[in-house]
């Protein structure tokens, strides 16, 4: 019976076949934790190791790691941190890398997920993050998925972890997308027509030729929001897009072919032409809350603060095309820009590029790379009743520090377009 | 085991967000001060009406969203001795059971703020007396009662230096 890129990663990585639905244990080709996780990770692996099973030899305390190179830590949600209780905790962080020797992907370097796709995930991996957003890197066919900051201290001891193979959901996207609409605009399309807990359990597996054209910074948008309608992975088969990814990074000697088999068993297929799609809002309070720009904008939204960036669509590609469209204007009055690259890589070309100079001319504020006000540290928290579209991957209440303010998300074209009118826009226009 | 408490209902989609908030990070490595703020953009004052022993209930997608393992560790702290919901998000449901909490997936619809239950975990049954209401949770795969009976999954693989599938 042929078999799901999930079914396929998985087999290989254990040796022997497996199927949907089989509970495994599996070896970890990478794990990670970040300054939001990695602390609890931490306590929990010193608890595992006392005295228990794992002990060292005559019961020592060992709290060395199963697999140094394969563990990386990030610090990317408070960075760089602003009070001293997170202060505090970077340190034991680093302090733990240290004497782990696990990597660390220090302050300034970039979100996690953007991290891991330049510089460590390669096809057919299996990578646990103690992060729900792990799902983006099931972008370059590695079956990546996030748990908790317990399941992780378990990999970080042992190199495994249990999991149910998955369920797939293939979703096949045909046809070319109109001008204005982007992978962003599909995956909410996806999202508000799955639910957000439509794909609970779920993989889902993207396919069809709209995604084989698609750059890997698009997969990347996809995937990163697998886990908005519940899914356990996001997925995306390997070629040479991610064999030319690869190669730009030295790695190209790790690519794998992974494909699902034609014959792959589907617990449902959905169709979908990008032709017919546009611009796509999802509204407050979640990002199932999706609504098209044209049912929309005829409500007149005004918004305080537009940001652009996060692990969903702070890349090079994404910063491009706001700079397109932000070349030569400027910010509506009273409209705060933030924009955040998803890493240092993606800064430095953007600066050798003159990114910047169109971004800081328009009106932008630029931040470091980091997950910025995603999640309400830092960089722009929301005053009461304000209204912000973003770029990233979440609109709960409170979600940007603020519960009594409201958050949209939309693509990096809506969102610069929107900077540009004040209020939420439909960035067909701009042409 | 049978437990017995008072029930806190909730609705749809309650995430991490909802149950730890973001603007609380700085306590994260302080739980019992972070249990103070449990829950409190979906239900301001549950922390003060919450008591040991007690249920939470709610619809479907419970802790929908982040990893944080914090959001079930604080409803734990609060005294909440089990979550009955409709359905739940995978991490959420996977950490509690880490932490040795019980997630339940059974319709709530009949169960309303206030009731009292009587929970046989592991005949999987709810008992609501007053009304005469019976109900069965769906069962959990064995790793998971495994991981539940050794009271987390620090104490599982303390015990047996591996996972017990
Ligand atoms: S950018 Fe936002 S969604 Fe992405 S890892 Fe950071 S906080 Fe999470």
């Amino acid at each position: 019976m042929g078999k799901t890129i999930s079914e396929k990663i998985i087999t290989s990585r254990l040796g022997r076949e497996v199927t949907a639905g089989d509970i495994v244990i599996v070896p970890v080709d990478l794990c990670m934790v970040q300054d939001g996780t990695g602390p609890l990770a931490i306590k929990q692996l010193r608890k595992l190791k006392r005295g228990g099973a794992l002990s060292g030899p005559g019961g020592a305390v060992d709290c060395g790691i199963f697999a140094p190179e394969k563990t990386i830590i990030f610090l990317d949600h408070a960075v760089p941190s602003p009070r001293k209780e997170l202060s505090n905790v970077q340190r034991e962080l680093r302090d733990f890398a240290r004497e782990t020797k696990a990597n660390l992907s220090e302050i300034g370097e970039g979100i996690s997920h953007q991290r891991l796709v330049e510089s460590f995930v390669n096809p057919g991996n299996i990578v646990i993050g103690a992060d729900s957003h792990t799902c983006t890197s099931g972008a370059l066919a590695a079956f990546a998925t996030g748990m908790g900051s317990t399941d992780v201290a378990v990999v970080m001891a042992t190199g495994k972890t249990w999991l149910k193979v998955p369920l797939t959901f293939l979703i096949n996207v045909e046809g070319d997308f109109p001008q204005g609409v982007c992978a962003k605009d599909l995956i909410l399309y996806i999202i508000g027509m799955l639910r957000a807990d439509g794909a609970t359990y779920r993989a889902l597996e993207f396919a069809g030729k709209a995604v084989e054209k698609m750059s890997i910074s698009g997969r990347l948008t996809l995937c990163n929001m697998a886990v908005e309608s519940g899914a356990k992975a996001g997925l995306v088969a390997s070629d040479s897009l991610t064999r030319a990814y690869l190669k730009e990074r030295g790695r190209e000697k790790r690519y794998k072919e992974i494909k699902a088999d034609k014959d792959a068993k589907y617990e449902r297929v959905f169709e979908i032409d990008a032709s017919k799609l546009e611009p796509m809002i999802a509204c407050p309070e979640t990002p199932d809350n999706v609504k098209p720009i044209s049912q929309i904008k005829a409500k007149n939204v005004r918004i305080d603060q537009v940001f652009i960036g996060t692990c969903t669509n702070g890349r090079i590609e994404d910063l491009r095309l706001v700079a397109e469209i932000l070349k030569g204007r400027k910010c509506a009055p009273g409209v705060r820009l933030i924009i955040a690259p998803a890493s240092r890589q993606v800064y430095l070309q953007a600066v050798k590029e003159g990114i910047f100079e169109i971004l800081i001319g328009a009106g932008a504020t630029i931040l470091n790379p980091g997950c910025g006000p995603c999640v309400g540290l830092q960089g722009g928290i929301l005053a009461d009743n304000e209204k912000c579209l973003s770029t990233a991957n979440r609109n709960f209440k409170g979600r940007m520090g603020n519960p009594n303010s409201q958050i949209y998300l939309s693509s990096p074209a809506t969102a610069a377009w929107t900077a540009v009118k004040g209020k939420l826009s439909d960035p067909r226009e701009t042409t | 085991m049978i437990i017995k408490g008072k029930v806190h209902k909730f609705g749809d989609n309650i995430s991490t967000d909802l149950i730890a908030p973001g603007r609380y990070f700085h306590l994260r490595n302080n739980l019992p001060e972070l249990a103070k703020h449990t829950l409190e953009d979906a239900n301001p004052g549950f922390i003060k009406k919450v008591k040991s022993g007690d249920f939470i209930v709610a619809g479907k997608n419970f802790g929908m969203g982040s990893s944080r393992e914090h959001a079930p560790a604080i409803i734990k702290l609060c005294g909440v001795k089990a979550i009955l919901a409709k359905s739940f998000a995978r991490i959420f449901f996977r950490n509690a059971i880490n932490i040795g909490l019980p997630v339940l997936e059974c319709e709530t619809e009949k169960i309303a703020r206030g009731d009292e239950l009587e929970i046989d975990l592991a005949k999987g049954i709810i008992k609501n007396r007053k009304k005469g209401l019976e109900l069965i949770f769906r069962p959990l795969p064995k790793v998971m009662v495994n991981i539940l009976r050794d009271g987390g999954l620090v104490e599982h693989i303390r015990k047996h230096g591996g996972f017990q599938l």
